[in-house]
């Protein structure tokens, strides 16, 4: 049930206004992040307190990516529509920040350790994965590219409902055990794609009624 | 000359609020019945949050000073981690799976009165009472390395007595195979064996386990202290054992009961993923663990993000004295 008749909007100025919070947000705390791990005071292991946190702000990003076409319909509004793809790209930016990280930090540059270990462990591989694909998306979310690509665009787009349990997965798979801070971000996540998951089975039982129908017709 | 200095305000011994009534300063509001005042107080913890939470940090714990001798054989010269790492970078799920948790949620934690038992297959059967644990035994300080399965690794400066000084006073008979370790069981006291949201799903509570030779190896302690002082809670309070050769999962925290057994004994996260964790758990640089690489690590000390300080893991941690422990296995087979 939308929570209003009339659609919610905001005001050019508003709106800039938000992007530019946003931008201050996400920009900020990374830049911050970085700082304070260079000058030793992000807590007694630097390197694992900035793996941890650009991962799950990453997960945060994309959540809150997820987020925006529910709250869309539920306003109603156009409105959050606006930040989806800013909101998007930052998630590639923290995910990205993760992994140079990971590299740079944790592993130190020991390259041949770094390529055994992407190869062989297969939750970073996991997570490679879902980086990879939000590379695709993150390349691909220019105007220009997005309509000389038609419909292929929205298809591609669309790899980011398994990007999310893909991100998600490799959360869980981090952790010594399995009851642990991911299982909150897994219930968020499945609240989140419940709307889509019922969307997509009721078009995929009117896909095969229809089928069906059209076999009886030919009979 | 310099002034000598007076004090504007002249305060004697009685004036000095007791300890235990300042400790438990809130809960004595709360019960003498004020009702305004302990309302108020809920309410100004709830909006102003920062202020009481501060005010609780320096109340952190302070331990006491321990009387230890200082052999030179473990005064090694690597760069110590210093105190304060030691104490807020900590694995002990009983209070919560982050690191800094248990930092935040141990701080009321009691230990005094404690009990340690020693039981099980020996002539003798000890207890060890909070004083005990500290006067007992000569303690002796150890500068130990303290590598975590995790792929990180402290130098501490421990303070405890051997294992092998414990276990021959209690006197374990011949059929004594094996020494298994427990770890308190008090949900009220830690969060993390309430709910498994918060202990991270382990069967509390927390139990370790060592071949009797493994236990009476001279480099096997007792810690009761680090840092010249009684441990944190957060570190294992009151005592711990500290297996230097071993993942730092061995080195079980929190202990009330030792017990000698012939049966080789169940261990907490070798029980959760066997594939993960074995019974042994030595150092290995030539074995990774299923989901990272043990041939390297990186050592916590000072200096941020920048700080060059992975470093190659040695076999048995670099005690290679307890190589003889494990001479005709297969420690790819047994790790």
């Amino acid at each position: 049930m939308p929570l209003r008749k009339k659609p919610f909007r905001l005001s050019v100025w508003q709106r800039r206004s938000l992007k530019g919070l946003i931008h201050l947000f996400a920009l900020g705390y990374i830049a911050w992040l970085f700082f304070a791990g260079v000058t030793d005071q992000l807590g007694p292991d630097p390197v694992n307190t900035l793996i941890n946190e650009t991962g799950i702000w990453a997960i945060h990003f994309l959540l809150l990516t997820l987020a925006l076409s529910p709250l869309a319909k539920w306003l109603p509004s156009p409105e959050p529509m606006q930040f989806r793809r800013m909101i998007g790209v930052y998630t590639f930016v923290y995910a990205f920040a993760h992994l140079l990280t990971y590299i740079v930090f944790e592993l130190q540059l020991d390259m041949a350790l770094v390529a055994s270990e992407i190869v062989s462990r297969p939750y970073i591989i996991v997570g490679m994965a879902a980086l990879l694909l939000l590379f695709a998306l993150t390349a691909t979310s220019f105007k220009r590219i997005q309509r000389n690509m038609g419909r292929k665009w929205q298809k591609l787009h669309n790899s980011i409902y398994l990007i999310l349990p893909l991100a998600l997965l490799h959360f869980s798979w981090s952790q010594k055990t399995f009851w642990q801070e991911p299982i909150w971000y897994w219930m968020i996540g499945l609240i989140l794609m419940s709307p889509r998951m019922k969307q997509w089975y009721v078009t995929y039982q009117k896909k095969s009624q229809k089928k069906s129908r059209d076999k009886n017709a030919v009979a | 000359m310099p002034k000598p200095f007076k004090p504007s305000v002249k305060l004697t011994d009685n004036d000095v609020t007791n300890e235990g009534v300042y400790m438990n300063r809130r809960s004595l509001l709360k019960s003498m019945g004020f009702v305004g005042a302990s309302t108020l107080l809920a309410k100004s913890a709830g909006a102003a949050g920062w202020f009481w939470e501060d005010d609780e940090e320096k109340e952190a714990f302070k331990g006491k000073a321990l009387e230890f001798s200082q052999p030179p054989k473990f005064q090694i010269t690597e760069t110590r981690t210093p105190e304060d790492k030691v104490t807020s970078y900590n694995n002990f799920y009983e209070f919560g799976t982050s690191k800094d948790a248990p930092a935040k949620n141990a701080n009321e934690f009691q230990t005094n009165p404690w009990t340690l038992k020693v039981d099980g297959m020996v002539k003798n059967p000890i207890e060890l009472d909070y004083d005990a644990l500290t006067k007992r035994f000569p303690l002796e300080e150890r500068i130990y390395r303290l590598r975590c399965v995790e792929a990180w690794s402290m130098v501490v400066p421990w303070i405890g007595f051997e294992l092998g000084a414990l276990l021959k006073q209690a006197d374990p008979l011949m059929s004594a195979k094996y020494v298994a370790f427990e770890t308190l069981y008090d949900p009220e006291q830690m969060p993390g064996q309430r709910s498994r949201f918060t202990g991270g799903g382990i069967d509390y509570p927390y139990v370790e386990g060592l071949r009797l030779d493994e236990a009476m190896h001279p480099l096997t302690l007792m810690s009761v202290g680090l840092y010249g002082k009684t441990l944190p809670p957060q570190n294992g309070a009151p005592i711990r054992l500290v297996v230097p050769w071993k993942y730092g999962f061995k080195s079980i925290k929190s202990i009330v009961r030792i017990r000698l057994t012939d049966k080789k004994p169940p261990t907490t996260w070798n029980r959760l993923a066997a594939n993960e964790y074995g019974f042994y758990a030595n150092v290995n640089p030539n074995v990774s663990h299923p989901r990272w690489s043990q041939a390297s690590e990186r050592r916590i000390t000072t200096g941020g993000l920048l700080a060059r300080n992975r470093i190659d893991t040695q076999m048995f941690n670099g005690y290679s004295e307890v190589a003889p422990l494990y001479k005709d296995m297969d420690l790819s087979r047994y790790y």
